[in-house]
């Protein structure tokens, strides 16, 4: 048990190390100077206050150090937990802007996410069984999950949002509202966030249903079904197995899908202007806020990461193939 | 009689036609005795034995009719076969090896078997313990998960789950064939074991290895492209054959202690014929020998000498 964990944080940190090192590295291999382009929107007309001030900042964000010390220097502050200071939105922390952004993110992440998970596996599990269903629900699954996100998320901000009026199009809330624990925030809240939503949720639904349905018929044409069915046994408990049985990839499923769902939030969010992260990257690539861009990127990571530890905790748990292993394997 | 079997025939049905896989055998199987039931790929064996228990979805009963203990078995009705499975008529599948769920614990599985049967679990547990100990399993594979079980240990426990119920007929589906040699001979023989012991009253063990079989059944059956070729006791077939397909198959079987350098093992030339359009009378007739105008007609399987089957115009 401990060897296998120990394995597996092993390789945690070991991506972890990567991903942050590219997330550091991207932002500075794209073209132009970002205190250049912050400067420039400040329309200065005395070179050389413009050169003091270019000095300043430069001097004040380290980027006039080499390459090498800046990567050190980022490490270094990223271990007293410091993200450093946003360039967009000069002069807050980048720590304070993300933190303002994760509810919004995560708010629209974890319901579609787990929602679609066990609506797509009840879908998918009954299409198994019914010819109709699956007659009608397999191919709309197979188009959802063909969507691209942002498509989607446009259909519905059209459809629902722009020609019916359903629904708001944009924002995270009422624009003449500010943050309260009242129900009229709280009502704009909820149907600001319900088409970004839906479209994150619809999407995912359909890859959910169509692996479940495979997976059930699959486990039913298999060997461990047919005896039971040779020997009588009522098709409650033949499905039951399978049931659960087809759940194990699906565990895995979610683990490989966080990665894609979390992209697909971020051009979801950027389709309805949701204050989310994803809204964040965009901002801070336009403006080339180095240290916005790696502190939300950081922030991904680590989540992406924590999700699939805790999935690998459950697949030990669910599935005893996985559990003997670990304890060296089939005697 | 155990198991009585009258003119079955089983289809598969395909977009081109029916395949007839099982066209009309008829035989008997007495109380406590051991069929041995020998063919080629493709010669019915297996849809005869799948057709008794359980047909696959693409099995069709065109008709004939199967009476165990005097009982007729409905083999064209899925629901009402539940009574009859497990109980009266069990099998021991070929996949013995991955019959059991991975993910649960064996006792488990056994327990919700029983209980989805009407069975108590509590009231069999102490026989399953026994039997268990019977085949030389401890009492804690119950508590295991099959893949911490060797493939011979699965085995074993397969043959206690399928025979727990001491149905009247157990079919053994080439229970050996996934096995070692060693392992193979231990399996034979436990079969024959669950018979004198009254755990099961008559079987069929379905195998392409006559060698084998012959040490442990009391008669063998010979199928051929959907038919019955002959029937006698396991001495009768192997020392003195009628059928000509029989006499060829056991020619290409090795023999201990003969040299193949300078006598090459025969094989019998051609291939079977296909069961989309079988021909016209004896389906061996390409492949055989002694064939005939004679064999165009189709050669009724009779009684030859007391207890001996043979369904060709030139058995003499």
């Amino acid at each position: 048990m401990r060897k296998y964990f120990g394995r597996k944080i092993f390789v945690y940190l070991l991506t972890f190390f990567a991903a942050v090192t590219i997330n550091w590295m991207i932002p500075r291999l794209m073209p132009g100077d970002p205190i250049k382009s912050r400067l420039a929107r400040a329309s200065l007309t005395d070179a050389t206050a413009a050169e003091a001030l270019y000095e300043y900042f430069n001097n004040m964000f380290g980027l006039d150090q080499p390459l090498w010390q800046q990567y050190l220097n980022f490490w270094w502050s990223l271990l007293q937990g410091d993200l450093g200071i946003s360039i967009w939105n000069f002069p807050t922390p980048v720590t304070d802007l993300i933190m303002g952004a994760v509810p919004y993110s995560l708010g629209l992440l974890l319901p579609s996410i787990i929602l679609s998970w066990f609506v797509g596996n009840w879908f998918g599990a009954y299409a198994a069984r019914s010819k109709w269903l699956d007659n009608t629900i397999l191919p709309l699954g197979y188009v959802l999950t063909a969507t691209p996100y942002m498509w989607l998320a446009l259909l519905l901000a059209w459809s629902l949002g722009i020609v019916a009026g359903l629904f708001p199009a944009a924002g995270s809330y009422g624009l003449s509202l500010q943050p309260a624990f009242t129900w009229t925030f709280i009502s704009s809240l909820l149907s600001h966030w319900f088409l970004p939503f839906l479209s994150l949720f619809l999407v995912a639904l359909g890859g959910w249903a169509i692996g479940m349905r495979n997976m059930i018929i699959y486990e039913l044409e298999s060997e461990y079904s047919n005896y039971l069915q040779a020997l009588g046994a009522p098709r409650r408990l033949v499905r039951r197995y399978a049931f659960r049985n087809a759940m194990l990839p699906q565990i895995t499923g979610l683990a490989v899908q966080l990665g894609t769902v979390v992209a697909g939030a971020l051009l979801t969010e950027i389709v309805f202007s949701y204050q989310g992260l994803g809204y964040l990257i965009l901002q801070a690539i336009q403006n080339q806020d180095f240290f916005l861009l790696q502190g939300t990127f950081l922030f991904i990571v680590i989540g992406v990461l924590i999700a699939n530890f805790i999935i690998d905790v459950v697949y030990v748990l669910v599935d005893p193939r996985v559990r003997v292993q670990m304890q060296g394997g089939a005697k | 009689m155990t198991l009585e079997v009258s003119d079955l025939q089983v289809y598969y049905r395909t977009l081109r036609g029916d395949v007839r896989a099982l066209d009309g055998p008829t035989f008997g199987l007495a109380d406590g005795e051991i069929m041995g039931l020998a063919g080629e790929s493709g010669s019915g064996k297996s849809t005869l034995s799948k057709s008794l228990i359980r047909l696959d979805g693409r099995m069709r009963y065109i008709g004939g009719s199967v009476t165990l203990d005097g009982d007729e078995v409905p083999i064209w009705d899925d629901q009402a076969m539940n009574e009859f499975r497990y109980k009266r008529i069990s099998l021991i599948p070929q996949y013995a090896m991955s019959a059991m769920n991975p993910t649960r614990k064996i006792g488990k599985m056994i327990a919700e078997l029983l209980e989805s049967r009407g069975v108590r679990f509590r009231d069999t547990r102490d026989e399953l313990h026994r039997r268990l100990e019977l085949v030389g399993l401890q009492r804690d594979v119950l508590d295991r998960y099959p893949l911490e079980l060797s493939g011979g240990m699965k085995q074993r426990t397969v043959m206690v789950i399928s025979t727990l119920l001491n149905p009247s007929l157990l079919i053994a589906d080439e229970v050996t064939s996934a096995l070692d040699v060693s392992t193979q001979r231990a399996v034979a023989e436990t079969l024959v074991e669950f018979r004198d012991r009254r755990f099961v009253k008559s079987m069929i063990v379905v195998t392409h290895d006559i060698s084998l079989v012959y040490q442990i059944a009391d008669t063998i059956m010979v199928m051929y492209a959907g038919r019955l070729a002959e029937k006698a006791s396991a001495k009768t077939i192997i020392e003195m054959p009628k059928h000509p397909y029989t006499k060829m198959l056991l020619d290409s079987l090795p023999e201990v202690g003969v040299k193949y350098e300078d006598k090459r093992l025969s094989g019998i030339p051609g291939s079977p014929p296909g069961l989309l359009k079988p021909p016209q009378g004896c389906r061996f007739r390409d492949r055989c020998p002694l064939a005939d105008k004679q064999c165009l007609e189709q050669p009724p399987f009779v009684e030859v000498e007391r207890d001996h089957h043979v369904a060709c115009w030139k058995a003499e």
